[in-house]
């Protein structure tokens, strides 16, 4: 696959070969098509795709319909209209008779940039880590938004999948295997976890870089299944480093970084730090530029692990 | 695509079945000490020509692949459906006894987990009629002849969702699925007309892009024939249904503190009472 194309591209094409190798996988849309690249199955498709149009609520009901009649539903729009326009449906008629439905949530985060704040979803994993038995997953480039794709496909049940818009660029290993549920070292180090997921996780990688300047190194944890999220591998490192630093492009409340601090609290209390954007709304702006502004830049990490390890390094 | 259950013929037999439906309501909402009996009592009728006259089910198979769907998104009403299901021996008569109790199928809502028979988990109104654009695009995809229909409350009629759903059914052309209104004009703040009118509200089904029947939701003469015409449309059907809420019960109907409240014992008793009585008329 290409260099730096944006997740929700990859999941496009996913779905596209999805649709060719089973007649049950059928993609709803809600006026988005374009945007979220399910257009591509609709072409190839036509018969299994389904314009709900302007109207979220409705389409989360027709996926649910299908879902009972055996097909593995894809669901797409915009993360902002999947999860607040429409999360009442999302929770009665999706995820609590437990059918087959994966959201596909494009356009996720404050990367979304000029259109500004209506749109910038920034509270989406918490809402829909909230949800009992919902899985979500925040894959960090276009080779795991693929393979993520494929494997939301394979998994029963119900799932919400995070996309962004702004293209991203590779930082998993030719190799790379995604499994719902198993979270990534990427980087080995020994003073200080970062946990990262989605667009974050480049920025991780570009932070231990820079890190190894001050003598630091940090061991880099791509946690792209936030729920459920893998205790083994976070466990494995923080006993290892002693403290994290959590890094998501997303509200510092209820995310990944919470998700983080519940484990170590529970199994092994130690230092931690939460990069994301805080309680606060965002603004039209360049991607780029609004990485900075909230603080979600390689950069901010270094910062926070500076502060965090404080003299003791 | 598998014969008509033609299960009953005769309208003295479903109006039978209907009282014993309604009894069935009365004594699981009483022993449950809460729940829904108004909008429970409302589409009794509707209920039993759909199970005992309309829908293409297998009471021995309820998993069949081409089996009609019915979704009651007006999920309050679930004692209706419970008792239905239990008439049509989708499920154990003893169930009923445990309604709303702790570790009971009967959930206070349809649980499709917990209960054969039950096609969507329903509850938070306005959802049902969506599913059913579902259920009925995957017949069509699958190239099945199964229908899907979908029992709405009036007031549920208030959801936007309904109106999406609405449009999306027509817009696919959806003749396989038929929505039912149980129109008894009240919802729990009052006269739906004071709270948020719907009306005119034939006219608005039709101006979605909807063919319209209106019957007395209580008269399976008039239920049944609104129902035979299935088979001859080519856009999707409503069949507004004008009942009463608490319908068969004096002291329930059009009462709307009876939307949901469980009768005391005595009130329970003075129920059946009547229902008995009604019964006994008929014979």
């Amino acid at each position: 696959m290409q260099n730096r194309i944006a997740t929700r591209q990859a999941y496009g094409l996913a779905l596209v070969d999805l649709g060719k190798n089973n007649p049950n996988v059928v993609v709803l849309d809600a006026d988005l098509s374009k945007s979220t690249y399910t257009v591509k199955f609709a072409k190839e498709f036509p018969e299994r795709f389904f314009n709900a149009g302007v109207a979220e609520a409705n389409m989360i009901g027709m996926a649910a319909g299908l879902a009972t009649c055996g097909f593995i539903v894809f669901a797409s729009t915009f993360a902002i209209f999947a999860t607040q326009r429409a999360l009442n449906q999302i929770f009665q008629s999706i995820a609590y008779p437990e059918l087959n439905v994966k959201i596909a949530a494009s356009h996720a985060g404050i990367t979304v940039g000029e259109d500004g704040a209506s749109h910038q979803s920034i509270d989406d994993i918490s809402i829909m880590k909230a949800i009992p038995g919902m899985t979500v997953i925040v894959p960090a480039d276009s080779t795991e938004a693929y393979q993520a794709t494929i494997a939301a496909a394979r998994h029963f049940g119900p799932v919400y999948l995070r996309l962004s818009r702004a293209p991203t660029p590779q930082v998993l290993p030719e190799d790379y295997t995604f499994k719902i549920g198993k979270a990534c070292v990427l980087r080995e180090g020994s003073d200080v976890t970062i946990v990262a997921c989605g667009t974050m996780v480049y920025e991780a990688m570009a932070a231990a870089e820079k890190l190894l300047s001050h003598g630091i190194s940090a061991e880099i944890i791509n946690m792209s299944t936030v729920k459920p999220i893998d205790r083994e591998t976070l466990l494995n490192s923080v006993m290892k480093t002693g403290c994290v630093v959590t890094a998501e492009e997303h509200s510092v409340i209820g995310g990944l970084g919470d998700a983080v601090c519940a484990v170590i609290s529970e199994e092994y209390p130690c230092p931690v730090r939460k990069i994301g954007v805080k309680d606060q709304f965002g603004q039209s702006g360049k991607p780029e530029e609004l990485l900075k502004v909230y603080g979600l830049t390689s950069d901010d990490i270094v910062q926070i692990v500076l502060n965090l390890k404080g003299g003791r390094v | 695509m598998f014969e008509t259950f033609e299960l009953v013929s005769n309208y003295t037999e479903l109006q039978s079945i209907a009282l014993r439906i309604r009894k069935s309501i009365i004594k699981m909402i009483s022993q449950a000490g809460s729940g829904h009996p108004g909008g429970s009592l409302s589409c009794v009728e509707i209920l039993t020509a759909l199970y005992f006259k309309v829908l293409r089910l297998n009471p021995d198979y309820p998993e069949d692949m081409d089996r009609d769907r019915f979704i009651l998104s007006k999920g309050h009403a679930a004692p209706a459906l419970y008792a239905t299901l239990a008439e049509f021996g989708f499920i154990p008569k003893e169930w009923l006894n445990s309604l709303r109790k702790f570790g009971s199928p009967l959930q206070g809502h349809p649980d499709m987990k917990k209960v054969p028979g039950i096609e969507i988990s329903t509850g938070s109104l306005g959802q049902g009629l969506s599913v059913g654009v579902g259920m009925a695009l995957g017949a069509k995809i699958q190239k099945l002849g199964y229908r899907v229909f979908v029992l709405l409350g009036d007031g549920e009629c208030q959801e936007g969702q309904v109106w999406e759903a609405a449009m999306a059914a027509s817009h696919y052309k959806l003749n396989n699925l038929i929505a039912i209104v149980d129109r008894n004009r009240l919802q729990i703040d009052g006269n739906t007309e004071d709270v948020m009118s719907l009306e005119p509200f034939v006219e608005k089904w039709k101006a979605f892009g909807w063919m319209t029947v209106e019957v007395n939701g209580h008269d399976f003469g008039e239920i049944i024939p609104a129902f035979q015409i299935i088979p001859y449309i080519s856009k999707p059907l409503a069949i507004i249904a004008n009942t009463v809420k608490g319908k068969g019960v004096s002291f329930m109907e059009n009462n709307v503190d009876w939307h949901g409240k469980a009768p005391k014992h005595e009130e329970a008793e003075k129920a059946l009472e009547e229902l008995e009585e009604k019964v006994c008329e008929l014979v």
